[in-house]
């Protein structure tokens, strides 16, 4: 349904012309909306006891930035963040090839209490299992916060993963196994690679994913981003600088996600159109991770409720 | 154990927290993603492009800070409002956008064929977007929805870090008032969760199943 214009017949003259007079109907409303939200903050405003508060662009809001101090804890913030991301990220994949070959046994002994393990996992908010690492392993918020990320996104990823080698045509491992293969070099040598790329653009949608929950930290108080901006410095400097530390926070998370959703999507056509995209989720789509994992999942149940009755 | 039977009353108090952030936030945010949806595929070039960046915006920025925003910032400026409510503005403005890309992946995956097939039988728009393009878009759409709700189901127990007691906060004041009984404790938190989330997730498996094969 891409190309919605099936549905009407081709707009005329007249068409056209209502259809440009709405759209600049509605982008200078869009406009005079942002024109107003940026006004009422640049407004100066009266607190209690006839004070009047500068608007919210006045220099004197945006003073210490001048300061390299707060640029200096502004990037230790970031690189907490990104420190915190990496490390969880690294182990998360770890785990995710670990999952997804423990969910995949043929011992069912195995098999099927990793599956409750990953149900478990998945059913739960990061937030709590950052809390239970916290208060029961007592690590430290670090560690608390890396190993919660780790586990969960290592969960999702492994059921990606396991998708993914459930997608593969059967002759893959077939033809692995009548080269003399044993299960695990057909796993680790033929399946796993493919498996892994096909899979990729949603393992690395996860991987932002990951990133942005880093911010969870704040709330166990692992000293990232957030709570470098809005608690350290917001309390050292003073309420006034709210609003300007909120907007530098804001910005420099939008300028990191964008370019990794950037790199994602990039990577997911490249990927796509390299001949490996076969049985991936629809080709050209932007690929949005729950939604890809649940196409392939369903397909490669409808595949094995489908070849069931010709093996057996 | 006992812990969790002598303490159930709170938990049912902050399970009912949950639950109306949930479905307050739930609705909102249908409400909203459909608007934004339909704004992305509307002729309207400026709609198009404010919900483009609306959607890139909120989704691109981790829900900490939204609450954040919502919990601090807007009471700074003047907004006087329940911390739950302010919550609930909060996890809307962020579940949105998945919704609306939902519902709009939802619509895309219809194969134009099917559209062009119902033009050429002489159906008029309303006809072949109403008994055509809807009732498939409509299938295509319900698991991933659900997929949206179960993440905001997890999603509730960042508002606990913002002064609502919801099970998440409840769960924390437990666990530091019954220092011997950290693991029961928590362990019971989660089960209020997976209570929510495993069956949601068990519907969302079995319809797509259903109706993937069906097409």
């Amino acid at each position: 349904m891409t190309g919605a214009n099936v549905l009407f017949d081709a707009p005329g003259p007249r068409a056209r012309r209502r259809s440009l007079i709405i759209s600049i109907i509605a982008g200078v409303l869009v406009l005079g909306g942002l024109v107003w939200v940026i006004s009422m903050l640049a407004a100066p405003r009266e607190a209690s006891g006839g004070l009047v508060l500068p608007g919210q662009f006045d220099p004197t809001r945006w003073d210490i930035y001048a300061n390299p101090a707060v640029w200096g804890a502004i990037v230790g913030g970031i690189t907490r963040t990104l420190q915190a991301a990496a490390v969880a990220a690294v182990l998360a994949l770890i785990l995710g090839v670990v999952f997804s070959l423990l969910r995949s046994s043929t011992i069912a002994w195995v098999r099927v209490p990793t599956a409750v393990l990953l149900e478990f996992i998945r059913g739960m908010p990061v937030l709590l299992m950052m809390l239970f690492i916290l208060l029961v392993a007592s690590t430290g918020q670090y560690w608390a916060v890396v190993s919660a990320l780790a586990l969960y996104n290592g969960a999702i990823i492994g059921e990606a993963l396991r998708a993914g080698l459930a997608s593969l045509p059967r002759g893959q491992r077939e033809a692995a196994l009548s080269v003399g293969m044993r299960e695990m070099q057909s796993k680790m040598l033929i399946e796993f690679p493919q498996a892994f790329r096909q899979m990729l653009p949603i393992i690395v949608a996860q991987l932002v994913v990951l990133l942005k929950d880093t911010a969870l930290g704040f709330i166990v108080g692992y000293n990232e981003l957030i709570r470098t901006t809005m608690y350290n410095l917001s309390a050292f400097y003073g309420n006034r600088y709210l609003f300007s530390l909120f907007f530098v926070t804001l910005v420099v998370y939008l300028v990191i996600n964008l370019s990794l959703s950037w790199f994602a999507r990039w990577l997911s056509r490249r990927t796509a159109s390299g001949g490996g995209g076969r049985r991936g989720p629809k080709g050209g789509q932007p690929v949005d991770p729950t939604q890809g994992l649940l196409v392939v999942q369903a397909s490669a149940a409808a595949k094995q409720s489908y070849v069931q009755p010709g093996s057996l | 154990m006992d812990v969790v039977i002598d303490n159930l009353p709170r938990y049912l108090d902050g399970f009912s927290k949950t639950l109306t952030l949930l479905a307050a936030s739930g609705l909102l945010s249908l409400l909203f993603g459909t608007i934004v949806a339909a704004m992305r595929i509307s002729p309207i070039a400026s709609l198009r492009w404010f919900a483009t960046a609306y959607t890139e915006l909120a989704r691109n920025t981790p829900l900490t800070l939204v609450l954040f925003f919502c919990a601090f910032i807007l009471p700074y400026f003047g907004v006087d409002l329940d911390y739950m409510i302010l919550a609930i503005i909060g996890l809307s403005y962020y579940t949105s956008p998945f919704v609306a890309e939902a519902l709009r992946s939802g619509i895309n995956g219809v194969p134009v064929g099917q559209a062009e097939a119902a033009r050429s039988l002489g159906f008029g728009f309303s006809q072949s977007v109403g008994l055509i393009i809807l009732p498939q878009a409509f299938r295509m759409t319900v698991p991933p929805l659900i997929n949206v709700f179960i993440a905001l189901t997890k999603n509730t127990s960042v508002a606990g870090g913002f002064f609502v007691a919801e099970l998440f906060t409840i769960g924390k004041e437990l666990a530091n008032a019954n220092g011997d009984a950290v693991i029961a404790i928590l362990v019971g938190v989660a089960m209020f969760y997976l209570a929510i989330t495993i069956p949601l997730g068990l519907l969302a498996v079995q319809l797509e199943k259903k109706w993937v094969v069906a097409r």
